[in-house]
């Protein structure tokens, strides 16, 4: 039943074909002695397929859950494998197609499997709880569905904790018309965190222990340094902010390297996945978040990215030189390497406890130079959502984003934002102002043509209700800001160095609906750390009455808040949201928003598919402690 | 609370298990209309867990006696509600005999903003060895939490059984000196609005005490420690240990391990 998955070992994307005789007796034979022999981790160098069967106009695939024995970074683990691997295989679809596939469970829990990122009808969602009961133990559940999208995305359990024990996979799509882009091999590189402890026990730590997973909190050492390096006052002014709000300006993930063990395509940095390339080629990478928990910072040393798709959507290219992923996301990248040399794919956990690599090289078992870890970042006041008057600035304008990028990690850039409070018509300036900066870095792209949209939310007042969202909520954002410009904590954009922000994602063309929203609903991200408590608004989704409804093909404006000093990515099953950066109509539409902290975002969103649909924070753990809503479509 | 009440624990001690181990009450969840007819679970079910730290489990060596020394605290429960278990006692092993269960609290805590809960329940004491032993039950009304600057707070209000009042303060503070090693410095105190001359117990404020212990966390489960703790006793209370011919100041150096499951 199982060696029906290929090896594409070449990523050679437009000649497909099953590989020779050889590579699939080898599959049979490992899989033939079952249990005895560890199961077949994806290959060296490739992908791994899911064997597809054609019938008139719709493709079937066959996948099958277990727990399966085998190495991980080279010791024993258990994970929950798809036909027997860790990812799972690539789901390769077509644009215009049907697909069904058929998922048979030997756990002996339930299991299910979710396609992210893919509009279909809800009863083929595969949330347990919210579109189906999930799949029984020895259950055989078909899905099927019309394929109408292209891109890169990812399907995964959602079932209990299981993502964290392996139970994810790629999913493409390919277009039905040529894509406006160009390259000679295709890659899915799919990061991963990987745990030897049992997911329920890391849960339980983050409940009973905060901070368990930190072992790069401030120590007196730290305090000592800021003295010698800021002052006595400047750094007790600023550890008196922090001890005020009981918060932690080194709590950037929860679960660090610490436990996980890094993985990109199944591999630990030691097992070295690699993609192979003739010089002169352009590698297409799909590079997809499938952690439970770990936001990564990614980039090939010596190689510019080309960002050609965010979240399987076409997006005008930028040419970057590093990006933040955040759980869920995808970024395609196209690449030129030149050199007959070997190359890193490096990502870096957001917290610098750890990293996944691989190599793009020209031949198998080479190794590129690994880069010296950076030293993990601080957050600073931006984190906290707050006026920058209140930092006894004396400044009575609070809605300016302006100098964030300079504002990351210290509490510096007061006085370049006092000049920018003076300015009375701050609120236009800085839109342009952001406006000039990213241009700065666009490389080529002819964005100086594009008039850039007023934020939708500038001035928005914002309530947190009678309570500050109550004891869930252990802080709020005061005065949340637009921080789409900044490239988030610890990475800075320079002259030399590229960082991708969402103000660069521009649609190809604007998307079909350009209805402005009726109607808004605004969401809080709430948390309280203290006691591993997440949710939306302060209320857990044991603690709210019924979904959150939406109308079918109402025109909305969703607006999320966030009230914790932790990056969340906020994922919308069943719909687009086309997020309000400064791109105007041309809104690039994603299934996952990252907020940072402090940070307000807007996406219009047309429901155009009735049920219920899961909203939640991707990160496992979040979800799993309630950060969770139902939307009701109808 | 009344006397009726405190005579009664057992009442005390059933309501607060039905409020901590009862799920919330309204079943009202954020399901679907569609799940809900269809009766599903909820996609992300509440964790109920609990923990059980021996926060002091030490051999404290001072001038005249030695004594293991202990303080724990176990709790079961989700977010919201708890059901919190707590004690603190010492056991002379050299230079006397006895000791003392100085608490033992059965409680039900409740969060009721973001860093603080409001704990109820009964408590118990007892004085035991080389004389007749002396116990006494108590109703206890305490708030545990942590104040700004990440001072862990606890006190309690505690009324025994005979109608005497006093309240308990405890407060303590990690320094990091590095990720793994942890100096604790903490202090505590107690006031009493009655003498309660069997249990040694002087009107106003009995005592101060203070410690400083260093540890060193081999895992965050489990961290051996060293330290100094001290006490002295204040006003009638030391008037009270000077009549039984006891000192009123007492230094120890502290071993021990803190560990948690």
């Amino acid at each position: 039943m199982k060696p029906n998955d290929i090896l594409t070992a070449d990523g050679l994307s437009r000649r497909r074909f099953l590989r020779s005789a050889t590579s699939m007796s080898v599959l049979a034979a490992l899989y033939g002695v079952g249990a005895l022999q560890p199961a077949l981790a994806w290959p060296r160098s490739g992908n791994l397929e899911a064997k597809k069967e054609v019938d008139g106009n719709t493709d079937i695939f066959r996948l099958t859950i277990d727990r399966t024995s085998m190495p991980i970074d080279g010791k024993d683990a258990r994970p929950i494998t798809v036909n027997g691997t860790v990812p799972a295989p690539l789901i390769r679809l077509k644009e215009g197609r049907d697909v069904r596939i058929l998922v048979t469970n030997n756990l002996d829990e339930d299991t299910s499997i979710h396609w992210h990122g893919i509009l279909l009808p809800f009863e083929m969602d595969g949330v347990p709880g919210v579109t189906f009961p999930g799949i029984k133990p020895g259950e055989t559940f078909e899905y099927r569905y019309p394929v109408r999208q292209s891109g890169t995305y990812w399907y995964h359990s959602h079932s209990g904790l299981q993502e964290q024990l392996g139970h994810y996979g790629p999913l493409v799509v390919d277009p039905a018309e040529p894509e406006p882009y160009a390259y000679d091999r295709d890659y899915v590189v799919m990061l991963s965190d990987w745990t030897f402890e049992d997911p329920h026990d890391v849960f339980r730590k983050l409940k009973v222990a905060e901070g368990y997973y930190n072992y790069q909190k401030r120590t007196v050492q730290d305090l000592l340094e800021d003295i010698k390096s800021k002052g006595w006052e400047q750094t007790m002014r600023e550890r008196a902010m922090w001890g005020e709000m009981r918060m932690s300006s080194r709590d950037l993930l929860d679960v660090t390297g610490s436990t996980y063990t890094y993985l990109l395509n199944g591999r630990s940095p030691a097992d070295n996945w690699t993609a192979l390339f003739k010089p002169g080629e352009k590698v297409r990478l799909r590079v997809i978040n499938g952690s439970a928990m770990s936001f990564f910072d990614v980039r090939i040393p010596g190689l510019k990215m080309t960002v050609v798709q965010a979240d399987g959507q076409d997006i005008e290219p930028v040419p970057v030189d590093e990006f933040r992923i955040g759980v869920a996301e995808t970024y395609d990248v196209i690449v030129e390497p030149n050199e007959d040399r070997a190359y890193t794919i490096f990502a870096e956990a957001m917290d610098r406890s750890g990293y996944a690599a691989a190599t793009l090289a020209t031949r198998e078992g080479a190794r590129g130079e690994i880069p010296e870890r950076r030293p993990m970042p601080e957050r600073g006041m931006e984190s906290m959502g707050m006026d920058h008057g209140d930092m006894d600035m004396n400044m009575g304008h609070g809605d300016m984003d302006m100098g964030r990028n300079d504002m990351s990690g210290d509490m510096n850039g007061g006085v370049e934002m006092a000049a920018d409070a003076s300015d009375p018509h701050a609120g236009h300036d800085m839109s342009g102002g952001s406006q000039a900066l990213n241009d700065d870095h666009s490389g080529g792209m002819n964005m100086a043509e594009d008039e850039p949209s007023e934020w939708p939310l500038a001035g928005r007042k914002i309530s947190h209700g009678h309570d500050d969202h109550g004891p869930g909520a252990a802080m709020v954002a005061s005065n949340p800001q637009n921080r789409m410009s900044d490239p988030g904590i610890g990475l800075e954009s320079t002259e030399d160095h590229k960082v991708l922000v969402y103000d660069d994602l521009r649609a190809r063309a604007p998307w079909p609906d350009q209805r402005e929203p009726e109607r808004e609903i605004e969401l809080h991200l709430t948390g309280n750390m203290e006691r591993y408590m997440w949710s939306f608004d302060g209320k857990k989704f044991s603690e709210v009455d019924g979904p959150i409804r939406f109308h079918h093909n109402e025109r909305l404006r969703l607006i999320l808040v966030n009230d914790t000093m932790m990056d969340h990515p906020i994922h919308l099953h069943g719909m687009w949201m086309e997020l309000e950066n400064r791109h105007g109509k041309y809104r690039p539409r994603k299934h996952t928003l990252s907020l940072k902290p402090g940070e307000m975002v807007s996406a219009q969103i047309t429901p155009e598919h009735k049920g219920d649909w899961a909203f939640h924070c991707h990160l496992l753990y979040h979800m799993d402690a309630g950060m969770f809503r139902v939307v009701s479509v109808a | 609370m009344t006397i009726q009440t405190i005579k009664h624990p057992s009442r005390w001690l059933a309501t607060a298990c039905v409020l901590a181990l009862t799920p919330a009450l309204a079943m009202a969840d954020g399901r679907g209309d569609y799940a809900r007819e269809q009766g599903w679970d909820s996609p992300v079910p509440d964790m109920q867990t609990g923990m059980l730290l021996f926060d002091r489990l030490e051999y404290a060596a001072g001038d005249d006696e030695d004594s293991v020394d202990w303080e724990f605290k176990g709790w079961y429960g989700g977010d919201t509600n708890r059901l919190v278990i707590k004690g603190e006692g010492e056991h002379v092993v050299s230079g006397g005999d006895g000791g003392e269960i100085e608490a033992l609290d059965l409680l039900y805590g409740r969060l009721i903003a973001p860093y603080w809960s409001v704990q109820a329940g009964v408590g118990y004491q007892l004085e035991y060895g080389p004389g007749p032993n002396h116990d006494r039950g108590f109703a206890v009304v305490g708030l545990e939490g942590l104040a700004p600057y990440w001072f862990e707070i606890d006190t309690s209000l505690r009324i025994s059984e005979d109608g005497d009042a006093s309240v308990d303060f405890e407060a303590e503070y990690d320094f990091l000196l590095t990720q793994r090693l942890v100096l604790q410095p903490r202090i505590g105190t107690s006031f009493a609005f009655q003498e309660v001359e069997e249990f040694g117990v002087g009107q106003g404020v009995n005592h101060v005490k203070a410690g400083l212990r260093l540890r060193y966390e081999i895992q965050r489960e489990f961290a051996p420690y060293i330290g100094v703790s001290w006490k002295k006793q204040l006003g009638d209370t030391a008037d009270l240990a000077r009549e039984e011919g006891h000192d009123t100041e007492d230094l120890r150096l502290v071993a021990g391990v803190r560990m948690w499951f």
